[in-house]
């Protein structure tokens, strides 16, 4: 390489840490405001002194009930909510992308119902323990429905409608599955709880779920960015992807792999919160274009956010009540849609 | 760079589509392929660009074999431009023509100096500079199509495969096209659908129902009695007064049988 080319790759990178630089402060930014804000608010200056005392073992005054809450339910709480929110816009960002359908995200194509299916099987039949053992139950379930929705398809004729129209089969066959083992197995107390974690509810996560969410978020962030390129030569379909010199079925596999795995995790550690998907990727074109040496980071950011801002949301709309994050994401989401739609109406 | 395919087969669905063509194209040589609707031109194109991975038959370039190459590899040599592209996604002109630098970037060689410069060259090549940041949802089809041409000769490739590029184009930049594909030192292959324009080729290639059924120079094969039998219509070879080229004038014969 001569000198030039070294000179401008080390620009071009240097670029990109300062981006990275300034999207980890609005993360933590938001964070901290996600611990903050809340039932009951708690002051900026508590929450401070929590963390410091936390995480660099500073003096602390605070009220060891206020830090309880502050560290073991807010924060982890915040922090997976943050990662589901990257994830599931991250899984819906890929898959319009690869499937070139604008209404492809986990849900529609029936991946999150697969997902949901595994978890319940396994918490209701108890194979494995843990949120580990969910998680793979999910994981299972998300790649059969995946593979059946996929397999549907192709049998229709394979184009991107057809994958929309198997989606919703899968989605409702396998949310048939799911009320079916829950009205078999599961006791009148165990359905609650499963009815409720299926609409979308952060309120049992801790530190735990943290390690398993945070680093499926950032594989799955990292699985993206890798292969921005691959992603951008998708805009003209896979055949001109191909022929750009994009390893077409490589990147499928490994994309979508990590679109299962994060769909996966997620679900089966908040239920199915629907809309984020859809509806990120779409606002984040609108803001920063169709490439997606923008459009992963600013995807990524702007779905933790979203989910921050809609957990606080359904903990604070009706006092003392804690609605499911489903219900938030789909009441901001769904109009969101409508006027995306109405965007779109002349390039469909 | 040679690019030569050997007993290329393609079934799809119970039919035969492609059916044993061998082929054997000399670098910087301009191949016409010409042929009724569904004769399998496209097809051919995309087999000789390593597209279906179902096909029989070898394609190789400069003697390598097709299938042992990486496709990045591939795309580095050998750009395609088919007969239609869409896209949903709100790319400008110019962004639609720098795609044609993916396969030369990495995380090592990311965009620089040079892949701008290569950029406004294949933009300026095909006449679409002025409109570089024009939406591609508001580009008429020609303008798309010069775009999908500009974005081929981004790739830098040494060999250029075009089907049908002149569909869409305004008579002037069809004549445009015609003149640069003819100048660029690279092995072109190209569908065309005029056969007046197919004369302009050092050599044609007749397909009929998958079947590779002549080859050789535009003199030899355009003749009366082929394109009555593969076409379906009569010709007679006219010459222009302006500068003896000669010109084919077709006339139909399917109410005179
Ligand atoms: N994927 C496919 N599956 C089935 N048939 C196909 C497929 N692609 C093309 N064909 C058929 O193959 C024939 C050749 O098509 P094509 O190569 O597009 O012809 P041309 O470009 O010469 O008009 C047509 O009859 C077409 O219907
Ligand atoms: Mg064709």
């Amino acid at each position: 390489m001569t000198e030039a080319v070294i000179i401008g790759a080390v620009a071009w990178h240097s670029r990109l840490i300062v981006r990275l630089a300034l999207g980890l402060v609005v993360l933590a930014l938001a964070v901290l405001a996600g611990v903050i804000l809340g039932e009951t608010p708690l002051p900026v200056s508590q929450v401070g002194d929590v963390l410091a005392h936390k995480l660099w073992g500073a003096a602390s005054t605070v009220d060891p009930i206020d830090a309880g809450i502050i560290w073991n339910y807010r924060l982890p709480r915040t922090l997976v909510a943050a990662a589901c929110g990257a994830g599931l816009a991250l899984s819906g960002l890929v898959l319009q992308t690869l499937v070139r359908n604008a209404l492809a995200d986990p849900y529609l194509l029936g991946v999150s119902a697969g997902a949901s299916t595994g978890a319940v099987a396994v918490t209701i039949m108890g194979i494995g323990a843990g949120a580990i053992g969910i998680s793979a139950g999910a994981f299972a379930g998300a790649a059969l429905a995946f593979g059946i929705v996929a397999a549907l398809a192709r049998a229709a004729g394979g184009g991107s409608g057809q994958l929309v129209l198997a989606g919703i089969a899968g989605s409702q066959l396998f949310n048939a599955l799911t009320s079916f083992f829950i009205a078999k197995s599961a006791n009148a107390e165990q359905a609650r709880g499963i009815m409720f974690w299926l609409l979308g509810n952060l309120s049992g996560v801790r530190w735990p779920d943290v390690g398993l969410a945070l680093p499926v978020a950032v594989v799955g962030l990292l699985a993206c960015v890798i292969h921005i390129r691959a992603l951008d030569a998708f805009s003209f379909g896979a055949s001109a992807a191909a022929s750009l010199g994009i390893a077409v079925r490589r990147v499928m596999v490994m994309l979508l792999g990590a679109v299962t795995l994060m769909t996966a995790v997620m679900v089966s550690l908040v239920g199915a919160v629907g809309f984020i998907g859809l509806v990120v990727p779409h606002a984040m074109r609108f803001l920063v274009g169709a490439r997606h040496g923008a459009l992963v980071p600013a995807s990524a950011l702007a779905g933790a956010v979203f989910m921050i801002a809609a957990d606080v949301v359904s903990r604070v709309l009706i006092p003392g009540q804690v609605v499911p994050i489903g219900v938030v994401t789909a009441l901001v989401g769904a109009p969101a849609f409508a006027l995306i739609l109405i965007r779109n109406r002349n390039r469909a | 760079m040679r690019i030569t395919a050997t007993k290329l087969v393609l079934q799809a669905q119970g039919r035969t589509i492609i059916d044993g063509v061998d082929l054997d194209i000399a670098p910087g040589e301009t191949f016409g392929l010409i042929g009724p609707n569904g004769s399998g031109k496209s097809t051919l194109l995309r087999l000789l660009a390593g597209l279906e991975r179902r096909a029989g038959g070898e394609v190789s370039l400069d003697g390598h074999n097709l299938r042992r190459i990486p496709r990045r590899e591939i795309a580095r040599r050998l750009a395609m431009v088919e007969q239609q592209a869409e896209t949903t996604d709100c790319l400008s002109a110019r962004q639609v023509v720098e795609l044609g630098r993916t396969p030369w970037l990495s995380a090592l060689v990311p965009w620089g100096a040079k892949d701008t410069a290569i950029v406004d060259e294949a933009l300026y090549a095909v006449g679409m500079k002025g409109m570089s940041s024009r939406p591609w949802s508001t580009l008429s089809g020609g303008e798309r199509q010069r775009l999908q041409i500009a974005r081929a000769l981004a790739q830098r490739p040494r060999v250029l495969l075009l089907d049908e590029p002149t569909n869409h184009l305004d008579i002037h930049h069809q004549l445009a096209l015609l003149r640069l594909v003819e100048e660029l030192p690279l092995t072109v292959v190209i569908a065309l659908h005029d056969l007046n324009q197919a004369m302009g080729c050092d050599r044609l290639g007749v397909m009929s129902q998958g079947r590779m059924v002549a080859c050789g120079k535009p003199a030899e094969i355009l003749t009366p009695d082929l394109l009555r039998a593969i076409f379906r219509v009569g010709a007679t070879l006219l010459t222009d007064p302006q500068d003896n080229t000669k010109v084919l004038r077709f006339h139909d014969i399917e109410n005179s049988r």
